[in-house]
């Protein structure tokens, strides 16, 4: 997301670098690249004219100093005005009630349904919650369907009845999760237009019957300049608690995110980031800005990876690096937890100048992983633990069990061994890392 | 004669039968949010400026960009606005509106006579794919093509091949029950495969049309673009020259992503049109323009509604006069 934005920005600013001092003409042409880049990820315009104007009077006032060149500062207050746009502070969901009711709403094809399986996931996850999602779109068919499917794959409880009048559903569920001790009640409704005067009152009927302490809204991040009209839209009619963003993983720019809390002062409080059930992230306004500048979002990655890798393994693993004891059974290990991350392009995207190193837009295929993954379970273990001795009997065997050539398992064997030479270089200290 | 004139003549021409009266009734409701927002706009900032000046530039660019017409369409449509104002000697902006209009409209029609017409073909089904991102309204699209067919008397069969969705499977097969069509879908993690057991099947039954339902797939996900181009494969290899159409759902309210949509999936498969959806709930819709000019793929169905017959064939004249009828 926001591909060019960080691009656009860095060619612009070359020309400050340099100066003594910013002036409304060094910037003109930083500022019109701004302005470019923010319109075509379709932030509101009217954001856009008020971003471009707070920029401009703060750079021209700013005192260029001894710390900061003129660029480093230009690219500070770009920061900072964007953190401001996105936000400021982190703000979390609400979980302290007992049952917490949280409601999803939006419009058709926003991504609801999917949302509130990954909601109920990641609240079972990190809050140890023990969820209840509740099928309340009696209009779509298969909806329902849907939603049970998903509860089923995750092992979380769908309560449905059928095609009844959603408030009664709604006061059924409550008792049910009462009964079942349930402590979070999520809500999946109906997609519809905000202009839809019989269906927003369904909405408003819920709301008011069941009184949720979260009612959030679901936006698709590709939408255009009318977002703003359906976020005002649902929120005269619900007072929005938040918004959760979806399909950021396309190669959408998102601006919507940069329009809705500044125009509505509605916080967004997740992004939908893959179509995964775990696809689903927590928004930090800070983190966001600097993906935004191309200045990475490892405090993003760290968390994706202390979810998914203990400790103890991460500390396992590098004593046998250094050890040079890393064999292709830690190997394996170690793919597995790489693949636990998710998509890798995901993870590349958020390095900071991932854009200028020329990995923000790499493909990997998940199949060439589990390529290697084939040829390493073809071997034994006792060969994993000794791969020297694979002679040509035993790789054609291998090659045979995984479905590859021989030429990829001797590929394979290869690049394991200059890894490993690699990481007895960089733990004896005979090497410097890159970074 | 002015374009307003020609027009309204055009419109008020056709011959008067009861679907093209449901057809304009449609489009006059279905783009009355879109009216009420950029052409009243629109005419706000006459009354505001007589004149034309910079200051009017610069507010209709900002009016252009709010309709999601795309910013370098956007523009580009200025500099020859601003060009034939000077050129033609434009003083005062009721004049202008006119040509704005105009403008609009060469950008779409753009010296070529666009069809939107549906390549159906003899003694062999036609098949059209469906493709597009998640969440644009593939299956319900598909449900009022079959509807359409149907009554027009056709044999009419729906492939589930969107094997991805949970559910997916389960709303085509509803819709097929509801719309009386053949369907064909398992819970077969190929589509591919099931593409080719369907197109078996719409062979030994006769199909004369047959609907493919896939996937959603954001156009960045490099594998899932790839079973498209797989999916092409076995549709040509079971019926040769086929799909015939290869039609890209859209969401009306997308924004600049649109045409990299667009861009994306003409690049691995031979999109031949697209059907913009929901566009009665949108006041925007100008990405329309914006693929047309970039892209270049004709827009050959519009949603206007949520009911059945609420799936139209694009006619861009009924568009545009649905747009700015209260202008002339």
């Amino acid at each position: 997301m926001f591909e060019y934005m960080g691009d656009r920005l860095s060619n612009a600013i070359k020309n400050i670098r340099g100066m003594g001092r910013i002036t409304e003409e060094n910037i003109s042409d930083a500022l019109r690249e701004i302005r470019m880049a923010l319109l075509e990820a379709d932030v509101n315009y009217v954001v856009v004219k008020e971003f471009i104007a707070s920029i401009k009077e703060k750079a021209i006032g700013a005192e260029v100093g001894k710390s900061l060149k003129p660029d480093e500062l230009f690219i500070k207050l770009v920061k900072d005005e964007l953190v401001s746009l996105l936000g400021g502070d982190f703000v979390p969901l609400e979980t302290s009630k007992n049952p917490t009711i949280l409601m999803l709403v939006g419009l058709q094809g926003s991504g609801k349904t999917t949302t509130a399986g990954k909601l109920a996931n990641f609240l079972r996850k990190k809050q140890a919650k023990n969820p209840l999602l509740v099928a309340c779109d009696i209009y779509r068919p298969a909806a329902i369907e849907q939603l049970e499917t998903i509860g089923k794959s995750l092992g979380i409880t769908v309560f449905t009845e059928g095609k009844i009048a959603p408030v009664q559903i709604v006061l059924d569920a409550l008792d049910f999760a009462k009964e079942k001790k349930h402590d979070y009640i999520i809500i999946d409704t109906a997609g519809r237009l905000q202009i839809d005067v019989a269906l927003m009152q369904e909405l408003k009927d819920i709301s008011s019957t069941i009184n949720p302490h979260e009612t959030l809204l679901v936006i698709d991040a590709m939408m255009g300049q009318d977002a703003i009209n359906v976020i005002n839209g649902f929120n005269e009619a619900l007072s929005l608690t938040g918004t959760i963003l979806t399909k950021l993983d396309g190669n959408t720019k998102g601006g919507v995110a940069l329009s809705v809390r500044h125009l509505t002062n509605i916080p967004i409080k997740f992004v939908g980031d893959s179509e995964k059930l775990d696809g689903l992230s927590e928004f930090f306004p800070e983190r966001m800005a600097n993906r935004i500048l191309d200045m990475g979002d490892i405090l993003s990655i760290a968390d994706k990876v202390n979810d998914i890798i203990s400790e103890e393994e991460a500390l396992d693993t590098a004593k046998k690096m250094k050890k040079g004891t890393f064999d292709l059974e830690d190997f394996l290990a170690t793919l597995k937890q790489i693949k636990k991350l998710g998509p890798l392009e995901n993870i590349l995207k958020m390095l900071p100048q991932a854009r200028k190193l020329g990995i923000n837009n790499v493909n990997i295929n998940p199949k060439d992983m589990a390529h290697v993954e084939a040829i390493i379970l073809s071997m034994t273990p006792y060969e994993r633990h000794h791969p020297e001795i694979l002679k040509a009997t035993r790789k054609q065997r291998i090659a045979k069990g995984s479905g590859r050539s021989v030429e990829e398992v001797n590929k394979l064997l290869k690049q394991f061994e200059e890894m490993k030479k690699m990481m007895k270089m960089v733990s004896s200290g005979n090497m410097k890392m890159p970074f | 004669m002015g374009l307003f004139d020609k027009l309204k003549k055009i419109v008020r021409n056709k011959p008067q039968t009861e679907e093209q009266q449901v057809k304009e009734a449609l489009y006059d409701v279905g783009l009355k949010k879109t009216r009420e927002e950029f052409v009243s706009k629109l005419s706000r900032l006459g009354i505001k400026y007589t004149r034309i000046n910079d200051a009017y530039f610069e507010e209709l660019e900002d009016l252009l960009i709010s309709a999601d017409i795309g910013v370098s369409t956007v523009f580009s449509f200025l500099e020859r606005l601003k060009q034939r104002v000077k050129k033609e000697r434009i003083e005062n902006t009721k004049d202008l509106n006119e040509v704005i209009v105009d403008e609009l409209f060469i950008i779409y029609v753009n010296n070529e006579s666009l069809t939107t017409k549906i390549n159906i073909v003899e003694n062999s089904p036609t098949i059209i794919l469906m493709v597009g991102v998640n969440g644009v309204g593939k299956t319900t699209t598909i449900a009022k093509l079959a509807y359409k067919y149907k009554k027009e008397g056709k044999k009419v069969m729906l492939i589930a091949a969107d094997t991805f969705r949970a559910g997916a499977v389960e709303q085509l097969k509803i819709w097929a029950n509801k719309t009386e069509s053949l369907f064909y879908g398992c819970d077969n993690i190929d589509p591919a495969g099931v593409i080719f057991d369907g197109l078996e099947m719409a062979k030994q039954q006769n199909a004369d049309i047959v609907l493919i339902d896939t996937a959603g797939r954001l156009q960045n996900k490099v594998n899932l673009m790839k079973e498209l181009e797989k999916m092409n494969k076995v549709i040509d290899r079971i019926i040769p020259g086929a799909p015939h159409e290869t039609l890209l759902v859209m969401d009306a309210s997308t924004g600049q992503n649109g045409i990299m949509q667009a861009q994306s999936f003409k690049e691995i498969t031979k999109i031949t049109g697209i059907v913009l959806t929901k566009l009665d709930g949108t006041a925007k819709g100008g990405i329309v323009l914006a693929i047309k000019e970039t892209v270049n793929i004709p827009v050959k169905f519009v949603g206007l509604g949520e009911g059945m017959e609420d799936l139209q064939t694009f006619d861009i004249e009924e568009y545009i006069y649905g747009l700015f009828k209260d202008m002339m």
